[in-house]
């Protein structure tokens, strides 16, 4: 190991401390093959940033590439090439076998990252003593509100008890930078919601980097505050979650009036009742039209997250990683 | 919380309205203290960050003030400043629509007048007893 600057605790397990700021993170260029000559990566040239005390949504389909990002920081894993760095902001560093930064980040999979046959108790008693910041007390009280029994193994519980184990986890860690990696799978809505509302007050109160990927987008989008979209191990998109809904915009009105203003835009949805239609426009509407369009009498609306995921990751769309453009970054 | 911020605007900018409108309706009385952005974010399930975006507009306005360490408060003279601000809109950005529908649809001005002059008068100034023409409470135009 390399000498440590003083100001950081040399015991990483020692009493618990204030803690260090929340963490961010740079992911630069980074390309993971799982095998070699792979020609569809896991990521490809994936360059993006994660701002310290910020609440990110990580979204993307499935074998987007969500998983290994999150491995990534979380220094299970090496890119193949490119950087990635973790730590302190101005201050970050390789997470690979740094056990500072590694002890200060929380991933938690949808496997729940416990010991399927120990008892859950146990698997809570390593992390207690893995994390500096762990809270016991916040530990009980959302198990006794999810439900989940301690003395259980793992492997004796349901999908949604093991995910909501690791999600107990992942709060009470208070890790200057948790990842929660789809860890509802198997929750049902109560208890998807009471980790919702467990997460928005901790966090609230204790300020941290938090990544959360999800493919429930309209249950979690609110809690977002900057988004970053994935697909085919490529970034289409990381930005504050403002901006994101800003890519598009919907118009409701009298239908003759509402098509006259999206004449000549991409619309990724369209609706009609009677004499009213609303549709959903792709790209942002600058100031003027916005104003013409109330002027007009329109209501202009946000675009959900979740549209706007749907029509940036929708297969064979130009522009989200077709072949021809793959070919072209090689 | 059932659902609420669900229209269409940014969520920050639907707080804001609903703490205006609180204001307005005199909910929110003048120096009274508003929900922290964290209440705020737990009692409707959203980033604390949106919450606090709203309240920064807010303070920009001076419906609001911050008073370090105990919160955020309804600014002296908010209520006044807003109904000042509702009035300069009022004949834009209500009326002016509404006699572009009488318009469209032929009604003569001399009905509208007539509509107008007909109405039953609020029994004094400021008590607000003019009967509510539509289900909003909204005071502000989209």
């Amino acid at each position: 190991m390399t000498a440590r600057p003083a100001s950081r605790p040399t015991d990483p397990t020692g009493p618990a401390l204030p803690g260090p700021e929340p963490f961010a993170a740079e992911v630069r260029d980074v390309v993971v093959r799982y095998a070699r000559g792979d020609d569809a990566p896991a990521l490809d040239h994936a360059t993006l940033t994660i701002r310290p005390g910020v609440i990110t949504g990580l979204l993307g389909r499935n074998g987007a590439g969500k998983t290994t990002l999150a491995a990534l920081l979380a220094a299970f894993r090496r890119p193949t090439s490119g950087s990635v760095r973790v730590g302190l902001p101005g201050e970050l560093e390789d997470p690979f076998e740094n056990v500072w930064t590694t002890t200060h980040t929380q991933l938690v999979r949808e496997s729940g990252d416990v010991w399927e046959s120990d008892k859950a108790r146990d698997t809570l008693a390593y992390y207690a003593d893995l994390r500096p910041r762990w809270d016991a007390d916040l530990a009980a009280r959302l198990l006794d509100e999810l439900e989940v029994d301690v003395r259980r193994k793992p492997s004796e519980m349901s999908r949604g008890k093991r995910s909501a184990l690791g999600a107990v986890i992942g709060l009470a860690s208070r890790a200057p930078l948790t990842i929660f990696d789809e860890v509802y799978l198997g929750m049902d809505a109560p208890s998807r919601y009471a980790f919702y509302d467990a997460l928005v007050a901790d966090y609230a109160e204790h300020p941290r980097t938090v990544l959360l990927s999800s493919h429930l987008i309209t249950e979690v989008e609110r809690l977002f505050e900057d988004v970053v979209i994935i697909d085919r191990g490529r970034v289409l998109l990381a930005e504050n979650a403002d901006d994101v809904r800003a890519r598009g915009v919907s118009l409701t009105g009298p239908a003759d009036v509402v098509e006259r203003h999206a004449a000549g835009r991409e619309v990724l949805a369209r609706q009609r009742l009677g004499g009213t239609a609303q549709v959903t426009l792709f790209g942002t509407f600058a100031d003027d039209e916005r104003a013409a369009a109330v002027e007009a009498g329109l209501e202009v609306g946000a675009v959900p997250v979740q549209d706007l995921f749907v029509h940036l990751t929708r297969t064979g769309r130009p522009g989200a990683g077709t072949d021809a453009e793959r070919e072209e970054a090689r | 919380m059932g659902p609420m911020f669900d229209g269409p605007e940014p969520i920050y900018l639907q707080i804001a309205q609903m703490i205006r409108a609180q204001v307005l309706a005199g909910e929110l009385a003048e120096e009274e203290q508003v929900m922290s952005t964290t209440q705020f974010a737990t009692t409707f399930r959203i980033n604390p960050a949106t919450a606090a975006k709203a309240f920064a507009g807010l303070v920009d306005e001076g419906v609001l003030y911050k008073r370090r360490g105990l919160g955020m408060f309804v600014a002296p003279g908010a209520r006044e400043k807003l109904l000042a601000d509702h009035r300069a809109r009022f004949f834009d950005e209500v009326l002016a629509p509404a006699l572009a529908q009488a318009d469209l649809l032929d009604i003569p001005t001399s009905e509208v007048v007539d509509y107008v002059l007909g109405r039953p008068r609020p029994a004094g100034p400021g008590t607000g007893g003019a009967p509510r023409t539509g289900p909003t409470t909204d005071p502000t135009p989209r």
